[in-house]
């Protein structure tokens, strides 16, 4: 049985303006041990899927259903109480933002060893010996002294690996980790999925990685899934995803970076901007930016199928026949779909 | 004013002159920001500076595009604000279409702004929510008094059209549109007046992807067809490698590696490149998890207190002890033509497995100054 098996999960959100369905029938499954990526442009539902998992979206304004099986337990419409022992102990999140997340008047120290006692049941000075060896363990230099630091005191690379610590108190099942490194530069966001991948094979973590950087989900996942408009457009094993993917919105997601060890005049670039979720389009949702539209696509949403001859997991939405779908992506792969078009 | 001693400023340090071929566009001469940290409420006194950006120099020529490549705080939008002359330059020259612009007054600079224009990064912020389309995308024109009101209409709607949007929203308000839209509007500003130059901070990094394509396509399109010059700041190396006939990296506010696109990327000499390049992660499973990234230790030190002699020795792989941290390292002609870099121990070749990048005879830097 998957760690966490998510089966059509939906979460719309009231507005004054009508039902923005943010996550619209979404379903994956993590393994122990693994990371998943998921990845998407703004917008899309990631970030929102991840809060549904956690319980933490406004409970007024939410209307959440479908599964959420942890180890079996189905977390939507869990109580915020059951969800409390949960959250922060078997599943920890790591948000974007190393500046906003810390309370800027606690020392760190300290509020490490508010998430440790919240927990645990130990002596104070037993969890700030806890905290001392989680601030080591993710390499802030000079732990002991810095410990009694403010967040202000530290630089994003080090905040956020204060975040990481802090996200460890508990040694969680699971790890959410929502665009971790999108706010930090290269070579600190090299040292931190250096650390998180470190942290990873010690502790034995799943780890579900949200980000919209295609290049970090090809080195550190291994599944992702595409979402596009609050739908999954494309899973599977990351070679099959990185290798044949086989949806029109993955191929311009691929195309449309520039890369370090390739030459395009002009990237591909997927012509128009997401639709809005109040009013999403009838058919595939992207059927009105896609360059390989067919009547079809307009009228019925392809259901998500497995791909032919696929080796270990593979599924896509889209009606498009397989010949051309292996045909382009084989064009991608090598480059020359920027220069034919 | 900055008040820094003489002597502090490392007297080893002597810029090789310029050698100019007359015909550059921008010329920038060993250009100076320091800021002054003070102390005191009535009697400031000035405690330091920070040396935001300490001797860049780089030469420009029409219709090229130069990369500025650099993590935060490396000096790169300061430098960028010294150029547009929206910041004071502490010391060095600007010189733009052979005219030296350092010390022109704000009323002497008005008719060479029609020439140099900037996108911001910023969709969001660099827009006046208040004002419409046509009134922002219009402004240049009717500050610099170019044409009649309709005129100035049928320009903008000529402009919103080369940018890809649809004339008919002359009306709309900023918030009407999207974050790549918007940018689509800065772009369209900036090009108003028929700049030759534009500086461009970062101008997708705030965007999705697919968007920044969109975004990069629009940017070459038009250097084409109208002759444009760009100065391009962005952190992400892809970007830059994708638009840029040459690249600038920047570290400490200091140049420390200037040259041809190609050659920078197949052969980067600086260490800092060299790590910079090995960070970026490849979209592509098997490439991506066998590439071995150079992990620096610690950050970036501050730029008040900046390192002695080469400003990244306390993080540098390649560290000598006795000559890294004792005489500051020049921008020397390495490699091919054009290219320079700032480094007593250039990497040889690329790319280099751990050791090689380590090389022979490196120590570790010492401790001190490690941390942070």
């Amino acid at each position: 049985m998957a760690l966490l098996d998510v089966k059509d999960l939906k979460t719309y959100f009231r507005t004054d303006d009508g039902i923005v369905k943010a996550v619209d029938g979404v379903s994956f499954s993590v393994e122990k041990g693994k990371t998943l990526g998921i990845v998407g442009e703004s917008g899309c539902g990631k970030s929102v899927t991840c809060l549904t998992i956690m319980g933490l979206n406004n409970r007024k304004t939410t209307i959440s259903s479908g599964e959420a099986l942890w180890k079996g337990q189905n977390l939507i419409g869990l109580s915020p109480k059951q969800l409390r022992s949960i959250r922060g102990d078997e599943i920890a999140m790591i948000f974007q933002d190393p500046m906003t997340s810390l309370n800027p008047v606690h020392k760190v120290g300290s509020q490490l060893v508010e998430a440790i006692l919240l927990h645990q049941d130990i002596t104070k000075s037993a969890a700030r010996r806890r905290a001392l060896d989680l601030l080591k363990a993710v390499g802030i230099p000079r732990a002991d002294a810095r410990i009694d630091d403010y967040p202000h005191q530290f630089s994003g690379g080090m905040r956020q690996r204060v975040m990481i610590a802090m996200a460890l108190v508990n040694n969680p099942d699971l790890l959410i980790a929502d665009e971790p490194t999108t706010a930090l530069d290269v070579t600190t966001q090299a040292q931190i999925l250096d650390l998180m991948k470190r942290l990873q094979d010690e502790f034995g973590s799943a780890i579900i990685m949200i980000t919209h950087d295609l290049g970090v989900v090809a080195e550190v996942a291994d599944d992702v899934v595409v979402m596009y408009a609050a739908r999954v457009q494309e899973e599977g094993e990351v070679r099959n995803l990185f290798k044949r993917p086989n949806h029109p919105y993955t191929w311009g997601l691929l195309g449309s970076l520039p890369r370090l060890n390739q030459d395009v005049e002009r990237l591909v670039q997927i012509s128009g901007q997401p639709p809005s979720l109040l009013f999403p389009p009838k058919g595939c949702r992207f059927h009105p930016r896609c360059s390989y539209v067919m009547p079809i696509c307009s009228q019925t949403e392809p259901e998500l199928a497995d791909v032919p001859e696929a080796t270990g997991h593979h599924r896509v939405r889209c009606h498009l026949d397989q010949e051309t779908k292996d045909h382009e992506a084989a064009k991608l792969i090598e480059g020359t779909l920027a220069e034919a078009s | 004013m900055s008040t820094t001693k003489p002597e502090q400023t490392a007297p080893a340090v002597v810029a090789p002159p310029l050698e100019l071929a007359g015909d550059e566009l921008l010329v920038v001469d060993d250009v100076k920001k320091h800021f002054p940290v003070t102390r005191g409420i009535i009697f400031q006194k000035e405690i330091a500076s920070v040396k935001a950006v300490d001797g860049v120099s780089f030469t420009l020529k029409e219709g090229e595009t130069l990369g500025i490549v650099g993590e935060s705080g490396c000096g790169k939008s300061t430098l960028a604000r010294c150029i547009m002359k929206l910041l004071e330059p502490t010391a060095g020259r600007i010189i733009f279409e052979g005219r030296d612009i350092t010390n022109l007054s704000r009323a002497e600079m008005r008719p060479v702004r029609r020439e140099m224009m900037m996108i911001f990064q910023d969709p969001y912020a660099s827009l006046n929510p208040r004002k419409r389309v046509g009134f922002i995308i219009g402004e240049p024109l009717q500050v610099h008094g170019i044409g009649s009101d309709s005129e100035i209409k049928r320009r903008v709607q000529e402009l919103l059209e080369i940018v890809g949007l649809n004339p008919e929203h002359y009306n709309r308000f900023p918030h009407e549109f999207s974050g790549g839209q918007r940018q689509r509007i800065g772009v369209a500003r900036a090009l108003a007046i028929n700049p030759k130059l534009i500086v461009c901070d970062e101008p997708v990094s705030a965007l999705d992807v697919s968007v920044q394509a969109q975004i990069l396509n629009l940017l070459k399109d038009l250097q084409r067809d109208f002759g444009l010059t760009y100065v391009f700041i962005a952190h992400d190396l892809n970007v830059v490698r994708h638009i840029s006939d040459r690249v600038m990296v920047m570290y400490l506010g200091h140049a420390v590696e200037i040259a041809d696109r190609d050659a920078l990327y197949a052969e980067p000499k600086h260490p800092y490149t060299g790590a910079l390049m090995s960070a970026v992660p490849l979209p592509d499973p098997d490439a991506g998890r066998a590439r071995k990234p150079v992990v620096l230790q610690g950050d970036v030190p501050s730029p008040i207190n900046p390192p002695s002699a080469c400003w990244f020795h306390p993080r540098c792989p390649r560290f000598h002890a006795g000559h890294c941290d004792v005489e500051t390292p020049q921008l020397r002609p390495l490699g091919v033509e054009g290219h320079v870099a700032a480094c007593h121990y250039p990497l040889e070749g690329w790319p280099l497995t751990e050791e090689e990048f380590r090389g022979s005879g490196a120590q570790l830097p010492p401790a001190a100054d490690r941390d942070e």
